[in-house]
């Protein structure tokens, strides 16, 4: 008998591949076959359950998307001043006239002097319906500081006034000033956050990689850095900011000086991190197969401590943003004829301006709701990064 | 034990040491100084007499020096014209603005910044231990919605706000005192019982303000250290047994979940300081912080930068206090093994 098809002797340099396809759906047949999903897809599977932190992200992200276009969607500029309705109360936005129904529409308010209490009063003028204007043509301004326009979504009426939250001591309009003020006030704890994540991440990275006196030394930054009592520093700090500068270096200034202080449990966190994850399996098998330490930072260190440092980073934003107001709301920190929620705050020191016209105050709404959002979504953010708990 | 406080102890004088450089520093940062000024606008009066004084000054602190000789003369390491005089001398430096020395412009503030942290201190306890032990055992109950929301409230809300919107209404219609420490008639004047009720009543708005972002931190983390104990299997043993539910919780959970509690001081009391700067300025209260903030817009730097070091040390005290506490509380921490 011959053998028409011999059989082929084992080369033992070439490796086995097998040629079946591969199975589509593994059965682990276990407890918790969800497990064998891809990282990213669990947590987003986890954050999603997370009610309350989804609806702050969408909050959050509605915010930031509106930054670039305060110019459009306020009504009125930022310093715009009408000397006619100083304190003046928020208009109520009406749609029925009268029994029929009209666009949305204000009463025009009317100063009087009271004798009594040495006040304006503000009455509404009930026959005169005045529609708001929308997609219209009204106050200019310079989109982002280039770009002539006057295109708004809403403006006050022709001949009329338009303060959906009133106006304050100079007869500027609260809600522009708000949008206004959401521009300054949400980026200081982005920049502030890169600043705190830059110096962190390389101390702490240092710290963790290097390890013997390089790790004892900024230990020891970290310790002081972290006794120092924050806002009295962060006081001395941008006392120190030159009065003459312009709006945008004092701006930057300040956002700098909050990162100052917050690196430290960046740093802590990196470190300790990195210092777990060096000793891991993983990390030793990369080794013995020869990976340089360039792509063992890169695609095993790096992903395993970033959803670390996000987390993080979206609860110190929120430490800024009030850290910002404080400043501003003391005078130490941004000042007219910049606007942020602490600037707008620092108009509502007195009592008398909260019993009187509290609508002067309402950037602390803002700035409450946008804290507790940065800190839900932090809180879910957290819960879902570790999808294996 | 000895060995471990005396090693904290030094530890505590160094980190004591780079603050007050760091400090020296940061009130030096501002460009032109309140002498410079002050000589410039009392030329331009042509005032020979003050002048002389203002250039008197100058020497004496040395202000024409480098910055790091300044620095040495300040703390008192090195003799400055009139010898020895520094920080470690007890001398606290000049008051430009006041003309007085600093000891004397800031005199009964140093106790009463010191009381009224202590105070609020007192009430984060006083009130995060039962609230949190309470949503800690009733999770997932109305109790600990309400708790965690008060809690994340306290927590978003700026301090400043709350200090003024319970101004206004604990006046309105608690008849709560407002402004200051106490009654002016007691200014100034001897200890006595009735200055003593005094600064009571006027302690009680500037407490909660200053400790409700504290104690919202520490609901939250005592809820969670009491959880994850709650969950141990000795804690269903003990059910099984049929121990009361009280016992149950206090006897072992609730003080193994205290340790990490009793820790946190040392990251509570730097905010709790900040933070009373902040209600201190809008409740006008006679502490460091108006005194700081009004030093630092003046440039009077010595005044600023002694409150700054103060204010520092205080804290460095507190960690130290929390440290002290941790070691009685927790065998392992005594004998070295911290943490690992």
């Amino acid at each position: 008998m011959k053998h028409s098809d011999p059989i082929k002797p084992i080369d033992p340099n070439e490796r086995y591949v097998d040629e079946r396809p591969d199975d589509e759906v593994i059965d682990t047949g276990g407890a918790r076959p969800d497990l064998d999903m891809p990282t990213g897809k669990l947590i987003r599977r986890r954050f999603m359950r997370h009610k309350l932190a989804v609806i702050s992200g969408l909050f959050l992200a509605f915010l930031y998307l509106c930054i670039p276009f305060v110019e459009i969607i306020a009504p009125y500029g930022p310093n715009q001043r009408d000397a006619e309705h100083l304190y003046a109360p928020p208009q109520v936005v009406h749609l029925f006239h009268e029994g029929s129904l009209v666009a949305p529409f204000v009463y025009p308010t009317v100063a009087k002097p009271d004798l009594e209490s040495f006040q304006w009063k503000y009455e509404e003028d009930r026959t005169t319906p005045q529609p708001i204007r929308f997609l219209c043509l009204g106050e200019p301004y310079q989109f982002w500081g280039l770009i002539e326009g006057r295109f708004h979504i809403v403006c006050p009426p022709e001949d009329g006034t338009l303060f959906l939250l009133g106006a304050d001591r100079l007869g500027r309009d609260v809600f522009t000033r708000l949008v206004y003020g959401m521009r300054v006030s949400l980026t200081v704890g982005l920049i502030g956050i890169a600043i705190s994540l830059l110096i962190g991440v390389t101390l702490g990275g240092m710290a963790g990689y290097f390890g013997g006196w390089v790790d004892s030394i900024v230990q020891r930054m970290i310790e002081v850095i972290r006794s120092l009592p924050e806002l009295p520093i962060w006081l001395a700090l941008s006392a120190a900011v030159p009065p003459q500068w312009s709006p945008v270096s004092v701006f930057l200034m300040i956002s700098i000086i909050l990162g100052l202080l917050d690196w430290p449990g960046l740093a802590r966190a990196v470190r300790s991190k990195l210092l777990s994850l060096r000793e891991e399996e993983f990390v030793r098998a990369a080794e013995l197969i020869g990976a340089k330490p360039t792509r063992i930072i890169r695609t095993h260190l790096i992903p395993n401590f970033m959803s670390h440092i996000v987390v993080s980073a979206s609860l110190s934003i929120p430490a800024m943003i009030l850290g910002e107001t404080a400043l501003s709301f003391l005078g130490l920190g941004l000042r007219p004829p910049a606007v942020s929620w602490g600037v707008m705050l620092n108009d509502a020191q007195d009592l008398t301006v909260i019993e009187f016209y509290p609508w002067v105050a309402s950037a602390m709404i803002p700035v409450i709701l946008v804290v507790l959002a940065f800190n839900f979504l932090g809180d879910g953010l957290r819960d879902a990064m570790d999808p294996y708990s | 034990m000895i060995r471990y406080l005396a090693n904290r102890i030094v530890t505590m004088f160094i980190t004591l040491a780079v603050v007050s450089a760091l400090v020296f520093f940061i009130i030096n940062l501002p460009p032109g100084d309140f002498l410079s000024n002050q000589i410039a606008e009392l030329q331009a009066q042509g005032e020979a007499a003050s002048v002389a004084k203002a250039e008197f000054l100058r020497a004496q602190y040395s202000l024409d020096e480098p910055l790091w000789k300044q620095y040495l003369v300040w703390l008192g390491a090195v003799p400055g014209p009139d010898g020895y005089s520094g920080l470690l001398q007890g001398d606290w430096g000049w008051s430009f603005e006041f003309d007085q020395p600093v000891s004397e412009v800031l005199g009964e503030t140093l106790w009463l910044t010191v009381l009224v942290n202590l105070a609020a201190m007192l009430f984060i306890y006083a009130v995060s231990l039962p609230l949190g032990t309470l949503a800690a055992v009733r999770a997932g109950g109305i109790t600990d919605y309400v708790v965690a929301f008060v809690g994340y409230l306290g927590l978003a809300t700026p301090n400043f706000l709350l200090a003024l919107i319970l101004l206004y209404y604990g006046q309105q219609y608690l008849g709560l005192p407002i402004g200051g420490l106490m009654d002016e008639s007691f200014e100034g004047e001897p200890f006595s019982w009735d200055k003593f009720k005094s600064i009571l009543a006027h302690l009680i708005v500037p407490t909660i303000v200053i400790g409700t972002a504290g104690t919202a931190a520490m609901i939250r983390r005592l809820r969670a250290n009491l959880l994850d104990e709650l969950g141990k299997p000795y804690v269903t043993t003990a059910k099984a047994k049929g121990v009361g539910p009280v016992k149950r919780v206090t006897k072992y959970p609730l003080r193994a979940a205290l340790n990490p509690f009793v820790a946190d001081i040392g990251n509570l009391l730097p905010s709790l300081v900040s933070g009373s700067v902040l209600v201190s300025v809008v409740l006008s209260l006679p502490t460091l912080g108006p005194a700081l903030l009004a030093a630092l817009r003046s440039q009077d730097h010595y005044l600023a930068g002694f409150i700054l070091l103060f204010v520092s040390a205080l804290t460095l005290a507190g960690m130290l206090i929390s440290d002290i506490l941790l070691a009685i509380l927790d065998p392992r921490i005594r004998f070295g093994g911290r943490g690992q």
